[in-house]
């Protein structure tokens, strides 16, 4: 029974705030200096196919969130009761359930924003993040510490793939949450100033260049190196 | 106990049950929203042939289905070009893509009539369905005659899985807009079509049957153009009909 080993060793102390200085490093460790993009190299895929705008982006933020935070809690609410030889299939099933969820309440609400992200909203499910949080964390957590683990570890996602998508959007299509910035420049200095925009960062190339760039001044600045 | 066969087993199957009682409950209760969804699309689709993608978008949920009540007739014909006049067809209700896998002679054909807002015997166009397959999945669309019967209005092109950036490009306005002005007869009255050529960047003006293609996406391309003259081919009928029923008339 390692997940209860593991359950003991960090729950010293029974009457903790509900938002104490452990619980706080949870939500914001995964930002900066965990964050599953640029230091664990997870979920690159989507970070890639949905961040050629931003408004795609943001739904699919919000949609990782809800996935990475209700299916840390669900697991970790289980994890007593679940036979560790099918322990993958179940956390799959669990997951592939929300994700499910998500793509229908997308379609009932949202019906252009399913028609545009359909595909990767299903490819949630194989974003490495989700599992990855739900075997080292909610397996082993309290539900409450597990939601929090998943929030954290989704909020650190999306606003990587934000921050990849403003750039890609702004530079490919010059625009910013469609709002046409380049030809709003272009108004300021006449029409004889026209800002091309940069074919490149629309194809999965761009996202890399960008992200490789992300990278490269997060660990300038952390002095983070890869063991 | 939590490692015996029996325990895996239950769990397993307790669990199957609670997803799929919230999975089939969900789907129940969003059923039908996603109903209205889809339909609205297929309405702002229809339009798209005719008005312009901007003036859409802004758009109420409301506001469309409005427009389309006000501005959009529509029949059901079959291959002969005969209206369908069974029970319980309707243009809206008729699924494209679940007749496409019949044979042409056995399918309905919806045609949808764009008129005078309120006024449906001012006819501006014909609207047709289009549909096909692009590269990986299908396509579709709604291809927009002007009342000759020749002149291509305006079109819509959808797809469900085209390369981003490349085939998926069939959705751009700029691409659609290529359409525009382009006849379907040639001078002896044979139905040609019109076909999207191989790459990107050529002058079709002076050409009526033809259009610059898009660079990379050869096969959507003529996943576009086989499905353009495909649904042409089955409409000729109704086409042809439409197109000589004012000389009739003034006879």
């Amino acid at each position: 029974m390692s997940a209860e080993t593991i359950e003991k060793v960090i729950d010293v102390k029974p009457a903790e705030g509900l938002l104490s200085k452990r619980r706080k490093k949870l939500v914001t460790d995964p930002l900066i200096d965990e964050n599953p993009i640029t230091i664990q190299v997870l979920g690159i895929c989507s970070a890639l196919a949905v961040t050629t705008q931003m408004k795609p982006t943001l739904v699919m933020a919000i949609s990782v969130i809800f996935v990475v935070a209700l299916s840390n809690f669900v697991i970790s609410l289980m994890r007593n009761t679940i036979p560790t030889r099918v322990r993958i299939i179940v956390q799959l099933a669990v997951v592939a359930t929300l994700v499910t969820l998500v793509s229908e309440l997308l379609k009932a609400f949202s019906y252009d924003m399913y028609k545009e992200l359909s595909v990767f909203i299903g490819l949630i499910i194989t974003n490495c993040i989700v599992m990855g949080r739900l075997e080292a964390f909610a397996m082993g957590n309290k539900p409450f510490d597990s939601m929090l683990d998943g929030l954290g570890s989704a909020l650190g996602y999306s606003w990587i793939i934000l921050t990849v998508a403003f750039f890609r959007e702004l530079f490919g299509s010059g625009a910013v949450f469609g709002v046409p910035v380049y030809s709003y420049v272009s108004g300021i200095f006449g029409d004889d100033f026209k800002l091309a925009t940069n074919g490149l960062m629309v194809t999965p190339v761009g996202a890399f260049i960008i992200l490789g760039l992300i990278v490269w001044v997060q660990r300038t600045k952390t002095g983070y190196v890869e063991h | 106990m939590q490692q015996s066969n029996t325990y895996v087993i239950v769990f397993s199957a307790v669990l199957t049950v609670i997803l799929g009682l919230l999975l089939s409950g969900s789907s129940q209760l969003l059923g039908p929203m996603q109903q209205k969804a889809i339909a609205l699309d297929k309405k702002k689709q229809i339009l798209g042939a005719v008005i312009s993608g901007e003036e859409i978008e802004v758009m109420t949920p409301e506001q469309v289905n409005e427009f389309y009540d006000n501005n959009i007739s529509s029949t059901v014909v079959d291959i002969t070009g005969k209206e369908v006049t069974a029970e319980g067809v309707t243009a809206e209700k008729v699924e494209i893509a679940k007749f496409y896998k019949k044979p042409a002679e056995e399918r309905q054909y919806p045609v949808f009539i764009y008129h005078e807002s309120g006024d449906s015997t001012v006819v501006k166009s014909y609207i047709f369905p289009l549909y096909g397959a692009g590269l990986w999945d299908a396509i579709w669309g709604y291809v927009a005659l002007d009342t000759d019967m020749n002149t291509i209005g305006g079109i819509t092109l959808a797809h469900a899985g085209e390369t981003p950036g490349l085939g998926a490009r069939i959705t751009e306005p700029g691409v659609q807009a290529r359409y525009v002005g382009k006849t379907i007869f040639d001078e002896n009255g044979e139905l040609v079509a019109v076909e999207m050529k191989k790459g990107e960047g050529k002058d079709y003006s002076s050409n009526p049957h033809e259009v610059d293609g898009m660079s990379g996406a050869t096969i959507t391309a003529n996943g576009v153009n086989n499905m353009l003259s495909n649904y042409l081919g089955y409409y000729s009928a109704y086409i042809k009909a439409k197109n000589s029923a004012p000389a009739v008339a003034g006879l």
